[in-house]
C-alpha cells in the first residue's frame, strides 16, 4: 500500500499529489486550515490576486444551476502586498505548496505581480489568470487571442525562475492552440479549465440571477467538455497539463489524468466537502493499487482510443 | 474546529404547511455550537443540490441531561427546504458545523430583546438559553403574517421568556410588523440597560437596527446571504460593513459573520 507513488512533477516542481485546491475556491488557503492539513494538498492554488485591493461585485454573486453553479465573484481579494504579509507567513508555516493565481488589467500589472511574488518567500508557482469570464479590464483579454497569450507569458518568463502556469480559458474555438502559444513562450505547464461564460434568468421577475448579469459555470456540468480539452491540449504541448472542470469524486481525478492532464485542481466540490481531500486520494490509491500501478503519474495520458492499438 | 456529520434524522415535525423543525443526530455538532452559529447541510447521498444550505442552529437536544443532536428549523421555499420538510426518520443529512461568529453574550443586569421574523426565529432558542443562565431576563418580540406562523410560543414562556407578538392580519399580538411593538417597549424603557438581538429578513434587520441606534441602543443582527461554502472560500455571501475611514467594504457573512453589531452593517 505504502509503495504507491503519488507524486507529480509540475517542471521543476513536484507535488506530494495530484490534487491542488482550484483558485477562488479555496479562499487564501488558511480558511481552510481548520479541516484540511495543507500540507496534505499537492498545492493550494490562492484565490485570484491584483496589485491592489478589490471590492469585487455586488451580490447576487452566486446561483445554483443543474449540476453545476454560477459565479461572479468580480476577483474581490487583498492584493499581492496584504497577501504576503498576511497570508503567506501562514501558508508556508503550514508547509502549504502554494500557487499564487495573479490578475492584471495590463501587461506590466502581470510582470509587476510575478517580479514581487518571485522576491517572496514561499511561493511555489504563478498561476497567471488570463481566462476570469467575469471582469471587463484585462485577463480574458490576453486569454481570448493568441498573440496576448503569447505576449504576457513571454513577459512574466523574463522577470522570474518561479514555474510559470498561464491558466486557460475554454470559451475559445481551439484551447489547444492557446497551450501551444503558452508552451511556444516558455509557460511551464498549463492548467484548463476556467469557467463557461454562461447566464441564467428569474423567469418571475425576468432579471439575471447574478448582479454582473452573466458568469462563470462551473461544477459537475463542465466536466465532459474540460475533460475533452485537457484531452487536446496534451496532445498539442508537452509541457504538463493540469485539468480540471468538475471533478467530485476520485474516478473524476482518474478521468482527466487518463485524458492527460499531470495533476488536477478541484474547486465547487470542495465547497459541498470541504473535507475531500482525503477522500479523493484513498480513491485514487484503492484504484492504483487495484490495478498495479506504482505511481500515479503512470497514468497521464493513457486513455486507450484504440488508434495506437495495431504495432 | 467545524465537522461534518452524516446525520440520522430522529424525527421530523411539520409546524404549519411550509415550517418543519426537524432533528438531527448530530451531537458533535450540538456540543461544540455557540447560540448564533449556523450549520451547512445537504442531502447525504442525493447528487443534487450541488452545494449545501446554511441553517442556524434551532435547538440543542438532551435526554437525561445528554447531548443527543440538533434541530433546525425550516420553512420550505427551495430544493434544500423540501427535502428537509419531507424528510423521513432514518434518512440521512450531511450536517458541517458549527460555523460562523457567534452572538455576544451580555452580563446582568442589562435586558435581552431578541427580535424575530419568521424563520428568523431559529437562532433564539439557544440564545435564550444561554442568556438565562447567565441570569438576563430575556424578551422576544416574534413577528409572522399570521398568528398560524408563530410557532413555539410555550417552549418560550414556560421557560420564562416574555413574548411579544405581532402579525401583519392583526390575528396576533400588534397588527403590522415587529417594529410596532419593539418601538413601543424602546420608549418605555428608556431608563434601562438593553441589548437588541435580531435575526429576520433583511429589511426586518435593517428596521431595527435603525430602530435600535435612534433610541441610543447596540444591536446585533444575524444576516442571511446566499452562501456557497460556509468557510471563507467562495466569496459570494459578502455584506457590506463600514471602514474606519468612511468608506464600506465587503466581508464574508459566513466567516466574519453571521451576527454583525447593527451599527456596523452598510444598509442598501
Ligand atoms: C466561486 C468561484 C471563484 C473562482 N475564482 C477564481 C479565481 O479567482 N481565479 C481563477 O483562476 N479561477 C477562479 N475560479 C475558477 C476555478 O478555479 C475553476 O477553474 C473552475 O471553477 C472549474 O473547476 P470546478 O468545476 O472544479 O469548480 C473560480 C470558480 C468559482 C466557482
Amino acid at each position: 500500500m505504502g509503495l504507491t507513488d503519488l507524486s507529480v512533477k509540475i517542471g521543476s516542481l513536484t507535488l506530494a499529489n495530484p490534487l491542488i485546491a482550484a483558485s477562488g475556491c479555496f479562499g487564501y488557503g488558511v480558511e481552510y486550515a481548520g479541516v484540511v492539513d495543507l500540507s496534505h494538498l499537492g498545492g493550494v492554488a490562492v484565490k485570484g490576486l491584483f496589485l491592489t485591493e478589490r471590492q469585487g461585485h455586488p451580490p447576487e454573486r452566486i446561483v445554483e444551476t443543474p449540476a453545476g453553479m454560477l459565479n461572479a465573484i468580480g476577483l474581490q481579494g487583498i492584493g499581492v502586498h496584504r497577501f504576503i504579509k498576511e497570508k503567506l507567513p501562514e501558508l508556508r508555516e503550514r508547509r502549504a505548496t502554494v500557487i499564487v493565481n495573479i490578475c492584471g488589467s495590463t501587461l506590466d500589472e502581470y510582470v509587476e505581480l510575478s517580479r514581487i511574488l518571485s522576491d517572496a518567500e514561499g511561493v511555489a508557482a504563478i498561476e497567471l489568470n488570463i481566462s476570469c469570464p467575469n471582469i471587463k479590464e484585462g485577463g480574458i483579454t490576453f486569454g481570448c487571442s493568441l498573440h496576448g497569450t503569447f505576449d504576457v507569458v513571454s513577459a512574466v518568463r523574463k522577470v522570474t525562475r518561479l514555474p510559470i502556469i498561464p491558466k486557460l480559458t475554454p470559451n475559445v474555438t481551439d484551447v489547444a492552440s492557446f497551450a501551444k502559444a503558452s508552451e511556444d513562450a516558455g509557460a511551464d505547464a498549463v492548467s484548463l479549465v476556467n469557467t463557461f461564460l454562461a447566464m441564467a434568468i428569474d423567469v418571475e421577475t425576468r432579471r439575471p440571477k447574478l448582479s454582473n448579469i452573466v458568469g462563470g459555470l462551473s461544477g459537475p456540468a463542465i466536466r465532459p467538455i474540460a475533460v475533452r480539452m485537457v484531452y487536446d491540449c496534451h496532445r498539442a504541448v508537452k509541457i504538463p497539463v493540469i485539468g480540471m472542470g468538475g471533478i467530485a469524486s476520485a474516478k473524476d481525478v482518474l478521468e482527466f489524468m487518463i485524458a492527460g492532464a499531470s495533476a488536477v485542481q478541484v474547486g465547487t466540490a470542495n465547497f459541498a466537502d470541504p473535507f475531500i481531500w482525503s477522500k479523493l486520494l484513498d480513491g485514487i490509491t484503492e484504484y492504483l493499487n487495484r490495478h498495479h500501478i506504482p505511481r500515479v503519474s503512470d497514468l497521464t495520458g493513457t486513455v486507450d482510443t484504440g488508434v495506437h492499438a495495431a504495432h | 474546529m467545524p465537522v461534518d456529520v452524516e446525520a440520522r434524522v430522529i424525527s421530523n415535525t411539520r409546524l404549519s404547511p411550509d415550517y418543519n423543525v426537524i432533528a438531527l443526530a448530530a451531537p458533535e455538532i450540538a456540543r461544540a455550537a455557540a447560540p448564533g452559529q449556523f450549520v451547512m447541510v445537504k442531502p447525504a447521498q442525493a447528487s443534487a443540490p450541488l452545494l449545501r444550505r446554511p441553517f442556524s442552529v434551532f435547538e440543542v437536544l438532551r435526554t437525561n441531561g445528554r447531548i443527543e443532536g440538533l434541530t433546525l428549523l425550516s420553512k420550505r421555499i427551495g430544493t434544500t427546504t423540501n427535502l428537509l420538510f419531507n424528510a423521513a426518520v432514518g434518512d440521512v443529512i450531511s450536517c458541517l458545523g458549527p460555523l460562523g461568529r457567534p452572538f455576544d453574550l451580555i452580563d446582568p443586569p442589562a435586558e435581552a430583546w431578541m427580535v424575530a421574523g419568521g424563520v428568523g426565529l431559529a437562532p433564539f432558542a439557544t440564545l435564550a438559553e444561554a442568556l438565562q443562565s447567565r441570569g438576563i431576563n430575556v424578551t422576544l418580540i416574534y413577528g409572522a403574517r399570521t398568528s398560524r406562523e408563530l410557532f413555539y410560543l410555550d417552549w418560550f414562556r414556560t421557560r420564562g421568556v416574555r413574548v411579544l407578538l405581532a402579525t401583519e392580519d392583526g390575528s396576533s399580538g400588534d397588527r403590522g410588523r415587529v417594529t410596532v411593538p419593539l418601538e413601543r417597549e424602546l420608549q418605555a424603557a428608556s431608563d434601562r440597560n438593553v441589548m437588541v438581538y435580531a435575526c429576520g429578513p433583511e429589511p426586518m434587520l435593517e428596521a431595527v437596527a435603525h430602530l435600535a441606534s435612534r433610541y441610543g441602543r447596540p444591536s446585533q443582527v444575524s444576516v442571511e446571504r446566499v452562501m456557497g461554502c460556509g468557510l471563507g472560500g467562495c466569496y459570494s455571501c459578502v455584506i457590506p460593513v463600514r471602514n474606519d475611514n468612511g468608506g464600506q467594504h465587503y466581508v464574508r457573512s459566513c466567516i466574519a459573520g453571521p451576527v454583525f453589531s447593527g451599527e456596523e452593517i452598510v444598509w442598501d
